[in-house]
């Protein structure tokens, strides 16, 4: 098992070493590079091992430029160069020299091309030469990476750099690794039973493999049993971090229910209005996305925070026309509001489709929300799943504050207790109506955001939502923003835990017989209007 | 001056509309599209019917067949299941069409079929599927389990050395018949029941944290996994991007797929993608005469030189051309005398090699594994020697085991039972 962090040190390597200029290659080397430009893809293992054991130029950057399947040669010359492709214009520099070469046209190179059986040599190979990076992180990936191919060649380097190490988690891992090919290969019992005990501090799936192994076939009665001691241990640690994984898996699917229901909470929660266009609302927001990605395509990394106060405006507007030319038409009568909704949420997906296509549209993950951030080999958080949990948390709080302390959402409050009365101490109950559906579209346009991080954005992506958001905002509590936020991380952490025992299928069937049940016991959801207020 | 354009303009038209007319009047040969323009299908669909179109435009400018022009009738179905029976009956009765290349998804296979078999109608299937059918009145030209998820787990197994298997799907009838017939497989080639994780999710799935992290669970265990994934349509972005997130790579659990092809990657991000695979009979990278020759004629066709190929075009290339030598060899469009007439007819694939019709309707083709690249592309890492027949009733489920069809007399039995000696009452 190899570990994301390690590509991300690669890729970064990749980056800072394209800037380096390179040794030029020994003699030796030079046939083998000639070769890596003819052979066959099946055939290019070889050429690549020896290139690692011959002496000269570091192969390092090559062999980042090939895994990351950026390495091209000249057909003219077999010049071997790296591609680089900046905000849209492609550039080629020669791999070792680092000249760039200019006029080269795409039809004068060809791609040396990788496949996963190459991927994984390089890896290993990288992991190789980094065990002397200077930086103690990239050292450390380096031999965890190693874990499943310990071979007498690995093990003599990792040995070798062990001596030297200073950094404290480095020389951790490399015991490991040691203890690892001790507890395979030695045939003294009693450094078999040195190696599990050196190693059963780690949590490692290969050392948990490992220790499996021994405690089921060890010729030696002490070394089953003590690989049996560490195993216990080991499960566990695992089942505690499997416990809190779940619970983060049930934050984060919470999170998403929370801001896609949101918007709904209010609309449907204080205006009373059963707005079936609310996903399309969602949609919009999504959309804005992909056309801020697509007007600004080197401001990818931005792009999000551009995004949200222009799909709040977008969805925010758009909710404030629905509203003004039909719903307002149709005050009292829910019926026919959800018939002239639902109509209007099939005329946005239409009008998605005619002016996007009906594909779906792809939507860019800027680089600081891949990946995930690992917190020991059992528990790793994904980096886009935390970021929404926060996010859903701040609009959260914006809207609370909203509702709590602006005077829109001091009329907002009093239009919903009691409109008649509002309207008599002079609020403008309509115009009130208009603001409020447009807060809550925007809130949805926002929630749109989010969610082109985490699904496909296409003119179907609002219809995915919309029952998921009425169930959450029944369950919550018509009315009742702390309701819905109760409720959405309810039923997201439920879903979770049900999941793993039933599959996906069954758990949201389970779920919606719950809130079902759960309805027929108390029909005004978890946290009811109380007063006279509730009619 | 722009007075005199627009009446020249509307002149051309109007002959043009003219011509038609006549052309229609003159006696033509019918050739039904029964593909979803509209709804979740179009995305996929509309690929095929500009495909046959594109086929019989060509046929016609090398003379038609038998002396008569080809004209196409195109219907849309709208991604809609009972609206396929009804499509189909509007075809063949309404107007009259001699032959229909039609459907995607096997519930629409399944509700044309009835209508096919009542009004004794020719229809050409591209799609892979999961097998379990032959009837008279289809021809089957994408791939049988054997012709695509078979050969990929053989692949797995003994190319990559996999001894612990992921089989993830959608919920619906592909992949259950699908998965139902690799565990049978699986389990008759030794391996063990504990090393089998199925798992299904609805469609349009896009939280696939946990199934990951299982999948990530169950590869841990030091036996090398692979996922053999039967995820459909666009859940498959999401999952592949979770993967990619959680830190699994294709060389440590790759996963293989039967419904992601060059069309589903072109414009995506291929990053988390890049190097898992795909099996299939047909690869737009293959490089052949045939294939450079159909790529450039459809970069012409839908004048953009963006536009992919995929195998289900393959499949209706080699359906089309199979049915016009058909016709040729029959003297007619009689849809009895052609079905007898297609079976044993040859064309070249167009990644090498000829695609033959064999007796239970379905085709003998190459299979072909591919790794994506970061451009959208297959890159083939593996394919079969030769050419595998493909089988419509499975070797490896209890109840179909016994089975064959062959449509040639004095069989003439989609589902004739080798035991019994009989064939069933059912029509397919």
């Amino acid at each position: 098992m190899r570990y994301f962090k390690a590509i991300c040190g690669c890729l970064l390597g990749l980056l800072i070493s394209t800037s380096v200029l390179a040794e030029s290659p020994s003699e030796a080397q030079l046939p083998l590079l000639k070769a890596l430009t003819e052979v066959k893809l099946s055939k290019a293992l070889p050429v690549l091992e020896q290139l690692e054991q011959t002496e000269g130029a570091d192969m390092m950057p090559l062999f980042r430029t090939m895994l990351a399947g950026s390495l091209y040669y000249v057909k003219a010359n077999q010049r071997l160069i790296a591609e680089l492709e900046e905000q849209g214009v492609t550039r080629y520099s020669d791999m070792f020299t680092g000249e760039e070469l200019t006029g080269l046209s795409t039809k004068q190179v060809s791609k040396i091309k990788v496949n996963n059986k190459l991927r994984g040599y390089l890896r290993e190979a990288i992991a190789r030469m980094q065990l002397n990076n200077p930086r103690s992180e990239v050292r450390r990936d380096a031999v965890r990476s190693l874990f499943s191919d310990l071979d007498t060649n690995t093990i003599e380097l990792i040995r070798a750099a062990r001596l030297n190490e200073q950094s404290r988690s480095v020389q951790e891992v490399m015991d490991v690794a040691l203890a690892l090919y001790r507890a395979r290969h030695s045939q003294e019992a009693t450094e078999r039973l040195q190696a599990v005990k050196a190693m059963q501090e780690s949590l490692e799936p290969e050392v948990r493999n490992m220790l499996t192994t021994l405690a089921e076939s060890d010729d030696s009665r002490s070394v089953r049993k003590a690989a049996r001691k560490g195993l216990d241990k080991i499960d566990q640690q695992a089942e505690m971090y499997g416990f809190i994984n779940q619970l983060f898996f049930g934050l984060s699917l919470g999170s998403v229910l929370l801001l896609a229901a949101i918007g709904l909470a209010i609309t449907f929660g204080v205006m009373g209005v059963i707005n079936m266009a609310h996903g399309e609302m969602i949609m919009l927001g999504a959309y804005t996305t992909y056309v801020v990605q697509l007007l600004l395509p080197n401001m990818i990394e931005y792009s999000l925070w551009i995004a949200v106060p222009l799909a709040f405006m977008v969805s925010g507007l758009a909710g404030i026309l629905i509203e003004r030319l039909v719903i307002r038409h149709l005050h009292g009568r829910p019926l026919e509001t959800l018939l002239a909704t639902f109509g209007i949420s099939l005329i946005l997906q239409q009008l998605v489709r005619t002016v996007f296509s009906p594909l779906n549209r792809q939507v860019a993950t800027p680089d600081w929300m891949s990946g995930s951030i690992e917190i020991n080999p059992l528990l790793s958080l994904t980096l886009n799943r935390l970021y929404i949990v926060a996010f859903a948390l701040l609009v959260f709080m914006v809207l609370l504050v909203v509702l709590k302390k602006t005077s829109l959402g001091l009329n907002v409050r009093a239009v919903s207790q009691n409109r008649d009365m509002a309207k008599a101490m002079g609020i403008r109950t309509d115009r009130v109506d208009a603001m409020t559906f447009g807060l809550g579209s925007g809130i949805a346009g926002i929630a749109g955001v989010a969610l082109s991080q985490l699904t496909n954005v296409g003119p179907n992506l609002g219809q995915a939502y919309i029952i998921d958001s009425f169930m959450v905002v029944v369950f919550g509590g018509v009315g009742n923003l702390w309701g819905t936020l109760v409720a959405a991380f309810t039923l997201g952490i439920a879903n979770k835990f049900i999941e793993p025992v039933t599959g996906a299928v069954l758990a949201s069937i389970l779920v919606l017989v719950f809130i079902i049940l759960f309805i027929q016991k108390r029909p005004k959801g978890l946290f009811p209007q109380k007063g006279r207020a509730a009619e | 001056m722009k007075i005199k354009h627009l009446v020249s303009g509307i002149a051309l038209s109007m002959g043009a509309s003219v011509l038609s007319i006549s052309a229609m009047a003159a006696d033509t040969i019918k050739v039904g599209v029964l593909h979803s323009l509209s709804g979740t299908m179009a995305i996929s669909e509309t690929t095929l019917k500009d495909t046959v179109l594109m086929m019989v435009e060509e046929q016609n400018k090398k003379g038609g067949l038998l002396g008569k022009k080809l004209e196409a009738v195109v219907v849309d179905p709208a991604s809609n299941w009972p609206l396929f029976a009804e499509k189909t009956r509007e075809l063949l009765t309404k107007d009259e069409v001699d032959v229909i290349f039609g459907c995607w998804t096997s519930v629409s296979r399944k509700s044309a079929l009835p209508v096919l078999e009542e009004l004794n109608g020719l229809m050409f299937y591209p799609v892979q599927y999961e097998g379990e059918e032959s009837s008279k009145n289809v021809f089957y030209t994408g791939a049988a389990p054997n012709q695509q998820a078979i050969p990929a787990v053989d692949y797995l197994m003994n190319d990559l050395g996999v001894k612990r298997w992921v089989l993830a799907g959608t919920d619906y009838v592909y992949p259950r018949t699908t998965n139902k017939i690799l565990e049978a497989y699986l389990v008759a080639k030794g391996v063990a029941p504990e090393d089998i994780m199925i798992n299904y999710t609805p469609f349009g799935h896009s939280d696939w944290q946990s199934i990951v992290s299982d999948i990530k669970g169950f590869g841990a265990e030091g036996k090398k996994t692979a996922v053999v994934s039967t995820i459909n349509g666009d859940a498959n972005i999401p999952f592949y991007k979770e993967l990619g997130n959680q830190g699994i790579s294709a060389e440590d659990i790759p996963v293989v797929a039967f419904s992601v092809g060059e069309e589903e990657l072109s414009g995506l991000d291929t990053k988390p993608l890049v190097g898992h695979l795909a099996a299939w009979n047909y690869f737009q990278s293959v490089e052949s005469e045939a294939n450079t020759a159909f790529i450039a004629k459809w970069k012409e066709f839908t004048g953009n030189p963006k536009r992919v190929t995929n195998d289900p075009m393959e499949a209706t290339y080699i359906g089309f051309k199979m049915w016009t030598q058909a016709v040729e060899k029959a003297g007619s469009t009689d849809v009895d005398a052609v079905e007898q007439a297609m079976i044993g007819q040859e064309t070249e694939n167009l990644t090498g090699g000829m695609a033959y019709m064999n007796k239970n309707h379905h085709l003998s083709k190459p299979v072909l594994i591919g790794e994506i690249q970061d451009d959208g592309q297959l890159e083939v890492v593996w394919e079969t020697e030769g050419v595998v027949p493909g089988d419509a009733w499975s070797d490896f489920l209890p109840g179909s085991k016994d089975l064959v069809a062959d449509w040639t007399a004095p069989t003439s039995c989609g589902n004739y039972n080798t035991v019994t000696k009989t064939c069933s009452g059912q029509n397919y």
